[in-house]
């Protein structure tokens, strides 16, 4: 038999507005523990919430990129547990009058689009950040000591709840890389997964293919990073396909990823089992987006990531289009001249290997090299990439090199290479053909890089070759 | 003091004028300095005796205008009586170090004072000094108002006796073996007994307007929005309100004047829609009076408190009053169990961050997470409290939302409705505040449901967000009853007319019997 994954996600993006959802300290990351706090956020008897409404605007924009409804009336809620990160005792959130509601993403795929139904997008205030330390893994339970940094506790949250329209771990890889760079190119948030930004928590469960039925999910906690959620989202498919296939039957639990492991870890009932008491937070009033906010969030929008990638993978293919759009490097791709694939291959294979940010580097510069790259120097054309983020870097002095590419010149050092190099050479022979390529390598290391491999390694392949 | 340090409101010549053309007023309440040198000294070593029982905040602030008596004289006039009598009321859980240039002031024990501890009268705040003033406390304090201390409460404003208190209970200075009122007995003892020219207090469901009917004061729980509630503790967040408890209606309205008003920090609050005035009416001429049958001929109203309370209708009737008909059909019969309902979900939350983390009381040292939860707040909240947390998480708790606070929720609507439609008619309502004068200290601890009663009459207006004013109207049994005005939104200035020109024409003695008859 067949199995389908059957795939929901529920992202949380912090936004990065100058102060947090309900009170004027300092939203800022990195901070010394517990130095942006305040009666509010600490929950000091007495203390009251005010809304943000830059958090409201951009929840909104955010909305309108993922072509939700937004909610003429917006109530908060009272979501009640007790736990250390939670100095209230509940967390402001929405429930059922959330801000943005029924919306899509649609993401390119290169068998064509998957369009992700969003359930909702609501606004709500991030817990505290917990540390445990000793104990399992990090976690609360056998923990020696548990420390709680409220800096981030009160941090605007958005929460985009989707359909479960993701079928594979790569599906839900382009779908979050999506999601994060539309999230950043509206400069609401950073969406770092490693900073805790962007986090994703998926809901998984398995059908036989073509069966419309959607079988019992298991909820997946504290992936971190694109990998991680790719990981265990097909640690726990075969998982369940195990368990169905040997007769048994999938329970409901929330599954804890372990990223040392790569395994999950059922939570313990007492961690889940949560009545949260919801009910409408009274020391907020409703919010009543007005027609003039929504229309001005509408105007900021611009060309989203996703309609860029389907069109630039008719150029250059949807990997890299892809790899293009969802890192931020297509606009650079767009400004730079050159054979659409060879300009697209050197952004996102040289300029992002040497971490060059490609908002520094001058096209009209990386054109010239790019243009010039067949012909000079790998060596000078590597160390070009490697400055090409510098604010006076110019292509000039490396274009103007030239490579080593006379037979005559090259022809003792590759004499050398097969002296030195008996077995390989005889390897070669025999008919191990890839071995040319360290035999080419060895040419151009000989000449610091400054032979032409095309030459060398038609110049190789002639001397090695028996004439005939 | 120059004016403009009470809010721009006039406080000098007129109401010093008519202060003395009133024969109540010449017993005690004129605000000015010829009456304070009247009454028999009671601090020596100070230019004009102060006699704290009878002195107003508005004749206190005449004194300090005057160059009388200095701030400071004053403070330590009020730091004597507190030290000669508050062994026997226990108004206040602790006295504080007062400073400022004008009129001193009490402030219950659930308002942050920063930097003096705020415990909302509960074992599980012991200890705990606020990082923070409310916007109450510091607004008192820009109006130079030194703050003599905090005063004694139901814990968490949860009772209508001050027993609730962790620390004991106040007493009633017309009777010390019965209670204040609650919850902000403290500051009604303080006020009536002479241990503070005014106080602030906090109504949820009548805790300021019962108290204040049982000392023989007054008190106004301000319309919902009206005042902020930053640094309030907070019992239930939509019905909490901070008002002022004072010896006259005048002084209700300056001390109003100073807290009311939009609050940044309080996103519920509104801007006033017009400027407090101190009132000068003395007549009611053209006021329609609405007096509900409901909630004047409830079950248990005693028969002294209705007279009491009839003669004042009569009274205002003669000063030119209309008396219409209006009646409350459902906001008296459902307001009680519909507030049971609201006010413990919404407490069930607000009493959630006391969990033993970050500050106030921590139960014993262990290991494990719930456990310490548990016994902190086994052992820190009292038992009413707990009741009340438990009957609010059970409101809220899945599939009984709907059934009881989504429920209560609709009623409220109508409670609302209801009280539209009787300001339709009337300008203001009239009930008695409380059913009952002052009980016996133990009357009602046994049955909590019998001292949920003592606010049957308060609450509906509270659970539709409007403002109420309790004036003293009479003595039944010896003891004062209060007499309950009830406006439409944002009405304080019309409460406060009408209540001026029948606190005038009652001539009420605010100044228990007993403290009279003991002299100085």
């Amino acid at each position: 038999m067949t199995w389908q994954p059957v795939i929901g996600l529920e992202i949380h993006v912090q936004l990065k507005t100058q102060t947090k959802m309900f009170c004027r300290c300092e939203n800022i990351w990195g901070e010394g523990e517990n130095t942006r706090t305040c009666p509010v956020c600490l929950a000091h008897p007495g203390a009251l919430p005010v809304p943000n409404g830059r958090a409201v605007e951009w929840t909104v924009k955010l909305g309108l990129a993922l072509d939700c409804q937004i909610a003429d009336r917006v109530l908060f809620h009272r979501k009640n547990y007790f736990y250390p990160d939670l100095p209230k005792g509940y967390q402001i959130s929405q429930y059922d009058q959330p801000l943005c509601v029924g919306g899509a993403l649609t993401v390119p795929r290169p068998d064509g689009d998957i369009r992700v139904g969003i359930v909702r997008a609501h606004l709500e205030e991030d817990a505290a950040k917990t540390v445990h330390v000793g104990g399992e893994a990090g976690r609360i339970h056998g923990a020696d000591t548990s420390l709680v940094d409220f800096n981030r506790g009160g941090i605007p949250l958005v929460e985009i709840v989707t359909e479960p329209d993701l079928h594979s771990a790569a599906d839900v890889k382009s779908f979050l890389q999506l999601l994060r760079q539309t999230v950043v190119e509206l400069s609401i948030s950073d969406a770092e997964m490693e900073k805790g930004s962007l986090r994703c928590d998926a809901n998984v469960s398995v059908r036989p293919e073509g069966d419309p039925a959607l079988r019992t999910k298991t909820e997946l906690k504290n992936m971190n990073s694109f990998a991680f959620v790719a990981r265990g989202i097909d640690a726990e498919v075969s998982r369940q396909i195990d368990v169905y296939e040997s007769g048994g039957e999938v329970g409901p639990q929330t599954l804890h990823f372990d990223p040392q492991s790569g395994s999950l870890s059922p939570l313990r009932t007492k961690e889940e089992a949560h009545d949260y008491r919801y009910f409408p937070e009274p020391d907020l009033l409703a919010i009543e987006p007005s027609e003039e906010l929504v229309e001005r969030m509408r105007a900021e929008l611009v060309e989203l990531p996703g309609a860029r990638i389907r069109r630039l993978a008719d150029e250059v293919g949807f990997e890299l289009a892809e790899g293009l759009v969802t890192s931020g490097r297509d606009a650079l791709y767009g400004e730079v001249a050159g054979d659409r694939r060879g300009v697209a291959n050197v952004i996102m294979n040289q300029l992002a290997g040497a971490s060059v940010p490609p908002d520094s580097v001058n096209p009209k510069e990386l054109s010239a090299l790019i243009a010039a790259r067949e012909r000079i120097p790998r060596s000078a054309f590597d160390e070009a990439i490697q400055k090409t983020g510098d604010p006076d870097f110019s292509a000039e002095p490396y274009v103007s090199q030239e490579s080593l590419a006379d037979a005559d010149s090259l022809a003792p050092i590759i004499e050398a290479v097969i002296a030195d190099n008996p077995s390989q050479v005889e390897a070669y022979r025999g008919g191990k053909e890839g071995l040319l390529g360290y035999l080419v390598g060895q040419v151009i290391k000989a000449t610091q890089g400054s032979a032409d491999p095309r030459v060398v390694n038609h110049l190789l392949r002639e001397k090695l070759t028996p004439l005939g | 003091m120059a004016p403009t340090r009470l809010a721009g409101l006039d406080t000098s010549a007129r109401g010093r004028e008519r202060g003395r053309a009133s024969a109540s007023r010449a017993r005690g309440a004129v605000p000015g300095a010829a009456t304070a040198r009247a009454v028999a000294p009671c601090q020596a070593g100070t230019r004009v005796s102060i006699d704290t029982r009878s002195l107003t905040a508005e004749g206190a602030a005449g004194l300090l205008e005057q160059g009388d008596v200095t701030a400071e004289e004053l403070v330590e006039a009020y730091l004597a009586a507190i030290d000669a009598h508050d062994s026997e009321l226990h108004a206040y859980l602790r006295v504080a170090a007062p400073r400022g240039n004008g009129v001193p002031i009490a402030m219950k024990d659930c308002i942050t004072t920063e930097g003096v501890e705020t415990t909302a009268a509960s074992k599980i705040l012991q200890g705990y000094v606020p990082i923070y003033d409310s916007t109450v406390a510091s607004r008192c304090k820009s109006a130079g108002l030194p703050l003599l201390g905090k005063t004694n409460m139901d814990e968490f404003a949860m009772g209508s006796s001050t027993e609730n208190s962790a620390y004991g209970p106040s007493r009633n200075p017309w009777d010390p073996e019965r209670v204040p009122g609650g919850s902000s007995g403290g500051s009604a003892a303080a006020v009536a007994g002479g241990l503070a020219p005014w106080a602030l207090g906090s109504d949820t469901g009548g805790s300021i307007k019962q108290p204040a009917a049982l000392c023989g004061i007054v008190g106004l729980r301000p319309t919902y929005g009206a005042v902020s509630r930053y640094g309030i503790i907070a019992f239930a967040s939509s019905l909490d309100q901070v008002g002022p408890m004072t010896k006259t209606v005048r002084d209700c309205a300056l001390l109003y004047s100073l807290i009311a008003g939009r609050d940044p920090y309080d996103s519920t609050t509104v801007e006033l829609p017009e400027p407090v005035r101190m009132p000068e009416r003395e007549d009611l001429k053209g006021v329609r009076v609405g007096v509900p049958p409901e909630l004047n001929e409830a079950q248990g109203i005693e028969p002294g408190v209705a007279a009491a309370v009839a003669d004042a209708v009569a009274l205002a009737k003669s000063l030119g009053a209309e008396i219409v008909d209006v009646r409350l059909p459902q906001s008296v019969e459902y307001g009680l169990p519909c507030y049971y309902l609201i006010a413990p979900a919404e407490a069930s939350a607000n009493l959630a961050r006391y969990d033993g983390v970050r500050y106030g009381y921590r139960g014993e040292a262990t290991d494990d997470l719930t456990e310490l939860y548990e016994q902190t707040r086994w052992q820190g909240f009292g038992p009413e409290p707990a009741r009340r947390i438990m009957l609010g998480t059970y409101a809220l708790s899945a599939g009984y939302y709907d059934a009881y606070y989504g429920q209560a929720q609709k009623v409220r609507t109508i409670i609302r409705d209801e009280h539209a439609t009787a300001f339709e008619r009337a300008d203001v309502l009239f009930s008695p505040t409380s059913p009952t004068v002052a009980f016996s200290l133990g009357a009602r601890t046994e049955n909590p449901l019998a001292m949920y009663v003592s606010d049957l009459l308060t609450i509906p207006s509270c659970m539709a967000g409007l403002p109420g004013l309790s004036i003293p109207c009479g003595l039944s049994e010896g003891l004062p009853v209060g007499l309950q005005l009830i406006g439409p939104q944002f009405s304080e200035n019309m409460l406060f007319d009408a209540g001026h020109a029948l606190e005038r024409a009652l001539g009420f003695d605010y100044v228990p019997a007993r403290l009279r008859a003991a002299g100085s």
